[in-house]
């Protein structure tokens, strides 16, 4: 009897597809499990149909990486099992293979796999202020789905907020696009743009891309402020302006939407599920799966790839990719190029590097929560202030993650925590005087998104391979 | 560096037995150590179904629940939160006939003991909850049932002792604990070694690790309930419901989320750990829509599971050690524990202060377990 | 209400009509519902224990914040879910859990 090998990739943006093409390569037909509706991933998220816009215009200086990427992912299709619109929300038995729970428009399956590569993607990383919650506020990369995948700004006229080289490439699209762009208000001092200097030698080109969309925001007379802290959304049904501070002045600008964001946070349920011990990392402050050079994890024949794995953007995630699939291969026996796996890795490692001085030059406001009023709702799913959430710590003396979910909901409801367990772990650091590594992390818990409670009356099981 | 704690009484587990029992003690002038290997409440004690309940137990428990009934409402007094008790009423469906004249026989078995059940037939029941649209035979109401979160009452009742001065060391395991003769020694966490006249092993799942070291191995296994929620929805459903024979139980939260349970969750290859089995929740998710149509549009947010003991008989261990003076144990609850729980604590109490229990708890003895497990020990 | 997003592209696609709190609305092939809903208005339900209005926020289904209701008590998320011909939605009334929506 031989033994079948299937491995199963989650996710089908540039790690997914960077780790698909090397096992088709090996000889392998992997099933590519993706939510999205066309791969491609947010960062290269195609629309929904042909909207006759150029990749030029939609992806702007990612272009010709997404085109490949795009073309790609669509010659390996008759050489994968591809399914998109699939919701992945369980893991089970990853000791000797397993299976993952699945529903895919509203039929649910159980996909066994022998192999399992997560490449999962990440969510903005968000934090609460009064007004965060209202309609018109939306995080950067939203507005930049929206513009990207439905050819709509999220507003007429915006602002835009936050740290991170996204919050000047949304604000240059939206102006782009036909937007009023009120200000972009960088919540880093200027100062920490000086550790772009030492970028420069490595990463020419980001330099060049960033310095681009500043000065043509600059020119269009885009205000652009910084070492910003936002005091509330105006308005109470809609977004109608916002009043801000820089150093000890308030200002406010009227706009109809707000975008903000502070760089993102890797989903990582999914590892969680399926068993993978957990690291906490300083660059990113957040506990990431433990990985090896290549991507394998704790668990034997468990990979991860791209940001899912730690935030380092979208080239780094098709290497990671790549890197993923080959030690996966190698764990089958089969020989592979090591020349291309230390390639990969040292090429890897270069964007690391630089992730590390962006890190510096957008850096994340670790001060936050000194000026969020108490009113404001730190979880946005079960509606609980800061408040709330302080008089559950200090009373019940709660010095984690889980106990805090537990004792007070945040983080409870139907996002699992996506959009607030992030800044619920600086919160609570913050309230004990502790590291945020030191309050642990949110367990996940299936279903990773919610299902149908139907699921299991409609459901058709798949025979396991 | 090893810190030295002398106090009365040591507690092994703080879930909502010890930590009640430690409160309890801690009002009678007693000193005590409440050691838990992890958070006070964390385990079955803070993630069971919420369930506070009369009905269905055995008579030989009742006694002990009656007393735990009349603690429940005063929480707020107590611990300082109501833990969102509700004197809901208990409703247990009865599928069929059979079904329901078990229903009936238990209600003329317990009749002595003033739950106040009432026996509803399918007409009847059809009239009275309109929002029950499943096929049954009949149902089962006790009316002053109800249920509580269990996430918050059980480390309430933890703090609380703390409050009253109880020294409580949570995220220390127990390393090794032994009789000195004229007490006990409990070496924990990092160097923590406590010296009480009185032990009290109310460990839960882990519980028979303690009594084995005191020369009582109990039959004791886990068990895994198998937990769905689902998000906030329109409120509907008044009482907190179960079937005869099991399989499925459910409420609904004041914030909306239907709590339901039903099946057994598996251990993780760790057996402390476990995961609701997509099967049993997938079952509890069948049998939900089946009672409940108005939920056929609901999304389900997370299952969960923990880890509970289960004796053979059904019934707990509750008393003093036949080995040891000065030892007791509290454990074995099989996934019932969260209703008697508080009144368990106050029978603790009293075993360590008076010697004995005002109410009967002789049934729950550790000796009615001496033969099995001799024999289980002469058989290895 | 004003409506929240703003079309750049694909003015012109083929139309489809959905239904918004009763009224007929034009979408556009291609679209989300939550594009189609909120090109002609702006929010897409109101919460449980506040009962604020919401109009989405990460647009990529993670947030759950942009959940709409049909008339027959089901809901979508409206991010990741294409706007089909005749679709219906309710985004006004009583949502809550004293509500009747999706009972």
């Amino acid at each position: 009897m031989t033994e079948t090998v299937q491995p199963v990739i989650v996710g089908a943006g540039p790690a997914g597809i960077g780790a698909a093409e090397r096992l088709v390569k090996a000889g392998l037909r992997p099933i590519v499990l993706d939510e999205g509706f066309r791969a491609g991933g947010q960062i290269y998220r195609r629309p929904l149909i042909d909207d006759g816009r150029s990749y030029r215009n939609r992806y702007g200086s990612e272009a010709k990486k997404a085109e490949r990427l795009h073309r790609a992912f669509d010659r390996l299709v008759p050489s994968i099992d591809y399914r998109p619109e699939t919701l992945v929300w369980n893991v089970a038995d990853t000791d000797r293979g397993g299976h993952l729970d699945v529903l895919s428009r509203g039929i649910h399956r159980e996909i066994a796999f022998t192999h399992l590569l997560l490449a999962t993607g990440a969510t903005d990383r968000v934090l609460p202020f009064p007004g965060w919650t209202r309609p018109g506020v939306y995080t950067l990369g939203a507005a930049q789905t929206a513009l990207k995948a439905q050819g709509c700004t999220v507003g007429e006229k915006l602002v835009f907020m936050g740290s991170g080289p996204l919050l000047y490439l949304v604000a240059w699209q939206y102006m782009k696009a036909g937007a009023s762009v009120e200000a972009v208000l960088d919540t880093g001092p200027l100062s920490s743009k000086a550790h772009l200097i030492s970028l420069l030698p490595r990463a020419p080109r980001i330099i060049a891309l960033g310095l681009f969309y500043g000065v043509q925001l600059k020119l269009a007379g885009v205000r652009i402020l910084y070492g910003v802290r936002p005091e509330a959304i105006i308005g109470e049904e809609r977004v109608d302006g916002i009043r801000f501070r820089v150093g000890d002045q308030i200002e406010t600008l009227q706009c109809n939407a707000l975008a903000y964001g502070f760089a993102l946070r890797a989903e990582t349920q999914l590892a969680d599920l399926a068993g993978c011990r957990f690291r906490f990392d300083e660059r990113d402050r957040a506990w990431l799966p433990e990985r090896d050079a290549l991507g394998r994890t704790s668990r034997p024949q468990v990979y991860v790839a791209g940001d899912g794995s730690g935030i380092a953007g979208a080239d780094a995630a098709e290497l990671a990719g790549e890197l993923a699939a080959l030690a996966l291969i190698e764990d089958l026996g089969k020989a592979h190029g090591g020349d291309r796996a230390r390639q990969l890795i040292a090429a890897h490692g270069r964007i690391l590097r630089q992730r590390d001085i962006l890190e510096k030059a957008f850096p994340f406001p670790r001060d936050w929560f000194e000026t969020v009023p108490g009113t404001t709702m730190l979880c946005r799913c079960e509606e609980i202030s800061i408040s709330e959430a302080r008089l559950a710590i200090e009373t019940e003396n709660i010095s984690e993650v889980n106990r805090l979910k537990a004792l007070s909901r945040v983080g409870m409801g139907r996002c699992q925590g996506r959009m607030c367990s992030a800044a619920a772990a600086e919160f609570l650091s913050g309230v004990r005087k502790v590291e945020p590594e030191a309050v642990g992390r949110l367990r996940a818990q299936a279903p990773v998104k919610p299902i149908p409670l139907t699921f299991g009356v409609t459901g058709e099981g798949e025979a396991r391979s | 560096m090893t810190r030295r704690i002398s106090t009365d009484v040591a507690i092994i587990g703080g879930g909502l037995v010890g930590s009640s029992a430690a409160l309890a003690i801690r009002k009678a002038g007693l000193d005590v150590v409440l050691i838990d290997k992890g958070f006070c409440g964390a385990q079955a004690s803070g993630v069971n179904y919420g369930g506070v309940r009369r009905q269905g137990r055995s008579p030989e428990q009742l006694p002990l629940s009656q007393r735990a009934h009349r603690i429940w409402p005063r929480l707020r007094e107590l611990v300082g939160i109501d833990g969102e008790y509700v004197r809901s009423g208990h409703l247990k469906l009865a599928r069929t006939e059979k079904d329901f004249a078990k229903l009936e026989a238990y209600a003329e078995t317990v009749e002595g003991f003033g739950i106040g059940l009432e026996l509803i037939g399918g007409r009847a029941l059809k009239a009275r909850f309109p929002w029950l649209s499943a096929e049954a035979a009949g149902a089962s109401l006790c009316a002053d049932d109800g249920h509580a979160n269990p996430r918050l009452v059980s480390p309430a009742f933890a703090r609380a002792a703390e409050r009253a001065g109880a020294t409580v060391l949570e995220h220390t395991s127990v390393r090794d604990v032994f009789s000195t003769g004229n007490g006990f020694t409990v070496l924990a966490g990092d160097g923590i070694e406590i010296r009480s006249r009185m032990l009290i092993n109310s460990a839960g799942a882990w519980s028979d690790r303690f009594a084995t070291a005191f020369g009582e191995a109990v039959p004791l296994t886990r068990i895994y309930p198998s937990m769905v929620v689902t998000e906030p929805l329109p409120l509907r459903l008044p009482v907190s419901m179960g079937e005869q024979g099991g399989g499925f139980y459910g409420r609904q939260v004041a914030r909306g989320n239907y709590v339901m349970g039903g099946g057994r969750g598996r251990a993780l290859a760790n057996p402390d750990f476990s995961r609701p089995a997509v099967s049993a929740a997938s079952s509890v998710m069948q049998r939900a829509i089946a009672l409940f149509p108005h939920l056929a549009n609901a999304q389900v947010i997370r299952f969960w599971s923990g880890t509970e003991s289960e004796m053979p008989d059904g019934n707990p261990v509750i008393g003093p050690s036949e080995t040891t003076p000065g030892l007791f144990h509290a454990f074995g609850f099989c996934g019932a524990g969260f209703q008697i729980a508080p009144a368990v604590g106050e029978v603790i109490c009293e075993l360590v202060t008076r010697g004995q229990s005002t109410t009967p708890v002789d049934a729950f003895s550790i000796g009615r377990f001496r033969e099995a497990s001799a024999h289980t020990a002469t058989s290895l | 209400m004003m409506p929240q997003f703003i079309r750049r592209y694909r003015r012109d696609e083929e139309p489809v009509p959905f239904t918004l709190n009763g009224s007929p609305e034009i979408g556009r092939r291609g679209d989300t519902v939550m594009t189609a809903i909120l090109s002609v208005s702006g929010g897409l339900r109101h919460t449980e224990f506040t009962g604020e209005s919401r109009a989405g926020f990460c647009l990529i289904g993670a947030c759950q914040d942009c959940l709409v209701t049909m008339p027959d008590s089901s809901r979508v998320r409206a991010c990741t879910t294409a706007l089909a011909p005749g679709m219906a939605f309710v985004t006004t009334g009583p949502q809550g859990l004293k509500g009747g929506c999706h009972d």
